[in-house]
């Protein structure tokens, strides 16, 4: 009885082996890829990608708006501008937005947009899916938003320590809706996870080894194993919290024998690799800028890999450094310390990487390049504040005290905040077609490297002078109010960095509106796969799947090297970038399901909120987009192609009236 | 450069070795007769060391484990991907809680 | 690729390339772009319906299919998933016991019944078996036998759920609740997400039947129910540590 027979046995009668295509499903899929309502019903990585930059920019300002009424808060001692309450929510729903609504999707944001063009693919391994990542996210992020309006914001702070989190200390909603936001959020990033591992390794062009992609492939390759297993570890702690907070468990009730280390234990095996889940985009980045403006590859190509590797595996040793003072037990604290001081190690051989490719180099300070290297300091700054946070007996001297948040901005702003902003720079004339003026760039540049250094450099001070994390106010006598003036006056700068940083996308698109400049497809003289298609990218990416021999190929396709071994150019890249002009590449159809499966996830959390009839409709919801999408032809036949959306009808190579050829397609259509 | 590409572009099926349906009932036969001495210890609790009911079951459950996942997960005879994803998963997962319980001092230790 | 010649003198430094150069004369640039699009399109052009394609390992850079990939990374964050639920199960019972003493009757030694709770692992193990018996039949297009051995799994699935309800039932009249106590929070809840994952194991299964009946999966869509089967297969590999740590280590 072997599985697999060349003749299948006897069949009853009329049984095929071949599946049968239902032409169109209950509602067919929609067609049009071109107007403002094709963005809600979107598969492409593209817009995708362009809808989580937005997003992660509103929410940048939000969030900037919180930190700047923290800052006013605190620019005097005694302040009673926010109430104890109110402050609470606001330093709480700061650290969450800019972590999981700002910087997460940031990264998303790039990741989306370029993963499948540098690795010369299509699309994502799943377009649908991927939609649904991120309308997931936006439900999310807007649900835990509505808090603030409907009892009240999250105030237990981002880490959410429970049980201080649980009814008794935290009455009200606002940490169920930082519970369930937050799951919603991490559904949208597990799934983003799947789908992006697969489409990396399983989508690749033709001749392109993993040894051969680009570092920020690599890096958020690594991110994305991180999230794929360290969302569980948050998602089981949020369940915990649920279930205690709204259905009586005793998870973390003391008197029944409940732990508050199980929640911190839990949290931080996630927020651990967390953090290097926010990092290693803005490494990836750089990678990618560094080498174009010194004209030189990437240094140490193989240990940039490695380390980002070791960095993504190491990261899961080292999580109980955020618990030094919970009562661990010396060989505990002992073991993390260690464990934690070893991690600097191939971080630091990245930031020699860095240097060595800029040595020796032709550089080009613009502001991508600006960026790029104001990463390498301030996160050597922050790294070297977190060494001395790794030497257990020092940390608990600066732990819950502003050296910490020192710290943390350097790595988090100064770190993956530049790095990003140095990509939207480097890529703005890939996506939009015109560059990002450079006059207002390096304004932006300027006051928020200069306005961040006095916003969070002098709270080094201030936490070694003992001034405590997350309190309302200070005293007079404390002496911290010299800093904390000067502190939230550099707040204001970053603010004004911010500003230049939306006039310069205004006034760029309205300059390239007026006077058209054509970037072509490499304005920069890059290195990957991405540049060596028209700008904006053509909606099928690839008119034909480029063929990769190098690490940096499309270099190689520009620059050789004579018999002297000098470089000499081969190809100008107007000659040889694929101009988008191919008419008959199938694009996956859009479709309506992801937008509404996510929105009902938010109905789910009102309804464990506030009643649970609500789950009535919220459940229906869901069961019918699911069964939407699941029922769903997975490709419309009648489905536009390439940038012309001409109708059906040009692959219909086995005359069998559809455009897919069974031979083909005979493992039939994703699911997904 | 393509031949990666069309030497793979079979499924994984096609020349690969599979158990017949008879080679599947007999490993779970096998996983019967395990799971019947695992249920088993729970008669000698009393009786028995309970160092040696830990590595018994231990034991039998990460056999199990490996045959379920080796045969009927078809892990053995799939590409070496399948197999490097869900180990890695394992091993951190058992990494991870290992750390965490020796950080709680459960089970005298840590 | 033949690299050009250098026809001018104008000098070069060794490390980085000109930004702007005359190196290249008009016809040897336009020779290296011929030479580049006629390798460009000896290349298949991107055609395939792109999801079609994707599955089935056909075109794919592993040579395995999305699909399947999908769900072995999707298990592989589970295991991270079900770590904490067993971690945590395993924490809560020390510190039970530690704090309330040994011979609680609401605790692990006094309510498990161990007999009971073997019948309903046999069980799962027996679906794990008809599971794999079914994927192996509608590999061969022997369509009767995939159908008896796809609803023999769903209904021993659903023997394995009604029995741990049947369970659940039984701890909660003799006061194991939910809420008692910190044993009865981690046991119901690890328990709890496992019954969820084999109930919607029991919904693919009976959804994969519907689909087979309507005539959308056949031989040729062989790898679906294969899919289906790993997550049933994981679910069992949870149960069969579930079992172990926690009904037969001994208290």
């Amino acid at each position: 009885m072997a599985i697999t027979e060349d003749r299948p046995l006897a069949l009853e009668a009329g049984e095929s082996t071949k599946t049968v295509e239902r032409p169109l499903g209950a509602l067919s899929r929609p067609q049009s890829d071109v107007g403002w309502a094709s963005w809600f019903t979107t598969v492409d990585h593209k817009k995708i990608g362009i809808m989580y930059g937005v997003g992660s920019m509103f929410f940048f300002l939000f969030g900037g708006v919180e930190a700047l009424l923290i800052r006013i808060q605190l620019s005097a001692p005694g302040n009673t501008f926010l109430s104890e309450s109110l402050y609470n929510q606001v330093f709480t729903m700061h650290g969450v937005t800019m972590i999981f609504l700002v910087i997460m999707p940031m990264a998303a944001a790039f990741a989306n947009y370029l993963l499948p063009l540098q690795v010369g693919a299509r699309d994502v391994a799943f377009p649908r899916l991927n939609a649904f990542s991120f309308w997931c996210w936006l439900a999310g992020a807007i649900f835990l938003n509505t808090s603030w309006f409907l009892g009240g914001a999250p105030d237990g702070g981002w880490f959410a320590y429970a049980p201080n989190t649980s009814v008794t200390f935290a009455p009200g909603s606002g940490m169920d809706f930082y519970a369930i936001g937050l799951q919603i959020a991490g559904i949208a990033s597990l799934v983003s996870a799947i789908n992006l591992i697969v489409t990396v390794l399983n989508m690749r062009a033709p001749g392109m080894t993993l040894m051969k992609m680009p570092i920020f492939t690599w890096m958020m390759l690594v991110v994305q194993f991180l999230l794929l297993f360290a969302v569980p570890v948050i998602t089981i702690a949020l369940f915990l919290l649920t279930f205690d907070r709204s259905f009586g468990a005793n998870f973390f009730n003391v008197e029944a024998g409940g732990s508050p280390l199980l929640w911190q234990h839990l949290f931080w095996i996630f927020g651990h690799p967390e953090v290097y889940i926010l990092i290693l985009p803005a490494f990836g980045i750089i990678s990618e800028i560094i080498p174009t403006f010194s004209r030189k590859p990437i240094f140490g190509y193989p240990f940039m890999v490695g380390s980002g590797i070791a960095i993504g595996f190491m990261g899961w040793g080292v999580w109980a450094h955020h618990m030094f003072v919970s009562g661990l037990g010396p060989i505990s604290v002992a073991a993390f310390s260690m464990s934690t001081m070893l991690i600097a190690v191939p971080t630091g051989v990245k930031i020699l990487n860095w240097l060595a490719t800029m040595w020796g180099g032709r550089l080009r300070f613009n502001t991508a390049m600006l960026f790029a290297v104001g990463v390498i300091a301030m996160f050597t700054i922050g790294g070297l504040s977190g060494v001395t946070h790794a030497a257990a007996p020092s940390d608990t001297q600066q732990t819950d005290t502003y050296y910490i948040v020192a710290h943390f901005h350097y790595v988090i702003f100064g770190g993956a905040l530049l790095g990003m902003f140095g990509g939207f720079y480097f890529w703005w004339p890939k996506i939009f077609g015109h560059k990002l003026n450079e006059k207002w760039g390096k304004a932006n540049y300027w006051l928020m490297l200069i306005g961040f250094n006095i916003t969070f450099g002098p709270m080094h001070i201030l936490g070694l002078q003992g001034m405590a994390r997350r309190h309302h106010s200070y005293a007079s006598e404390d002496g911290f109010t010299f800093w904390n003036g000067i502190v939230s006056l550099g707040a204001f700068v970053i603010g004004l960095g911010v500003l230049a940083f939306l006039i310069n996308i205004v006034i760029s698109a309205r300059a390239a509106k007026k006077n058209p400049v054509d970037v072509g497809p490499d304005p920069w003289d890059a290195r990957s796969l991405e540049w060596s298609t028209a700008s904006p990218t053509p909606v099928h990416n690839f008119d034909v799947d480029p063929v990769v021999e190098y690490q940096d190929d499309w270099w190689h396709r520009k620059w050789g090297e004579n018999e002297d071994g000098k470089i000499v150019r081969k190809a100008f890249p107007a000659d040889i970038a694929q101009d988008g002009s191919a008419t008959d590449v199938h694009l996956p159809s859009p479709s309506y399901w992801p937008l509404v499966l996510s929105f009902s996830l938010p109905l789910i959390g009102y309804a464990i909120i506030f009643t649970l009839w609500l789950l009535i409709p919220a459940g229906a919801l869901f069961i019918a987009s699911f069964l939407g999408w699941a029922l769903e032809p997975a490709d419309d036949p009648e489905a536009a192609h390439g940038h012309d959306n001409h109708g059906h009808g040009h692959d219909d190579h086995d005359g069998d009236g559809d455009d897919h050829d069974d031979a083909a397609a005979d493992e039939g259509a994703s699911v997904v | 450069m393509t031949d990666s590409m069309t030497e793979t572009a079979h499924g994984a099926h096609d020349d690969v070795h599979h158990p017949s349906d008879w080679d599947y009932v007999k490993i779970a036969g096998w996983l019967a007769f395990f799971t019947a001495i695992e249920v088993g210890t729970y008669f000698f609790e009393d009786t028995a060391p309970r160092w040696a009911l830990f590595a018994v079951l231990t034991f039998l459950m990460i056999i199990k484990f490996i045959m379920v996942g080796a045969y009927f997960m078809h892990l053995k005879y799939d590409t070496p991907w399948f197999r490097r994803i869900f180990t890695a998963g394992v091993v951190l997962a058992i990494g991870v809680y290992l750390i965490f319980f020796l950080a709680f001092d459960l089970f005298g230790l840590g | 690729m033949t690299v050009m010649a250098m026809t001018t003198t104008t000098p070069l430094l060794t490390k980085e390339p000109p930004l702007s150069d005359t190196s290249l004369t008009p016809t040897e640039s336009d020779a290296a772009a011929a030479d580049l699009a006629e390798e460009i399109h000896d290349h298949e052009v991107a055609t395939a319906p792109p999801e079609a394609a994707l599955t089935g390992g056909h075109g794919t850079t592993t040579g395995i299919s999305n699909n399947k990939l999908m769900m072995w990374v999707f298990l592989g964050s589970e295991c991270l998933l079900f770590g904490a639920l067993i971690s945590t199960y395993l924490l809560y019972k020390e510190r039970f016991q530690d704090k309330f003493g040994d011979d609680n009757p609401l605790g692990p030694s006094e309510i498990f019944d161990i007999p009971f709770t073997s019948v309903s692992s046999f069980v799962l193990l027996g679906s794990s078996l008809t599971m794999v018996l079914a994927l192996s039949a509608i590999s061969r297009a022997d369509y009767h036998r995939f159908r008896v051995w796809t609803l023999t799994t769903a209904a021993l699935g659903t023997t394995f759920i009604a029995g741990q309800i049947y369970e659940f039932t039984e701890f909660n009249e003799k006061g194991l609740g939910w809420s008692t106590n910190i044993f009865g929070s981690a046991f119901y809840t690890l328990t709890g997400f496992h019954g969820v994952h084999v109930s919607l194991g029991i919904v693919m299964l009976l959804a994969t039947y519907i689909m087979h009946k309507q005539g959308r999966l056949n031989q040729d869509k062989a790898e679906t129910v294969e899919i289906v089967g790993l997550y049933w297969h994981f679910v069992d590999i949870v149960w069969i540590l579930i079992f172990t740590v926690i009904y037969l280590f001994p208290q």
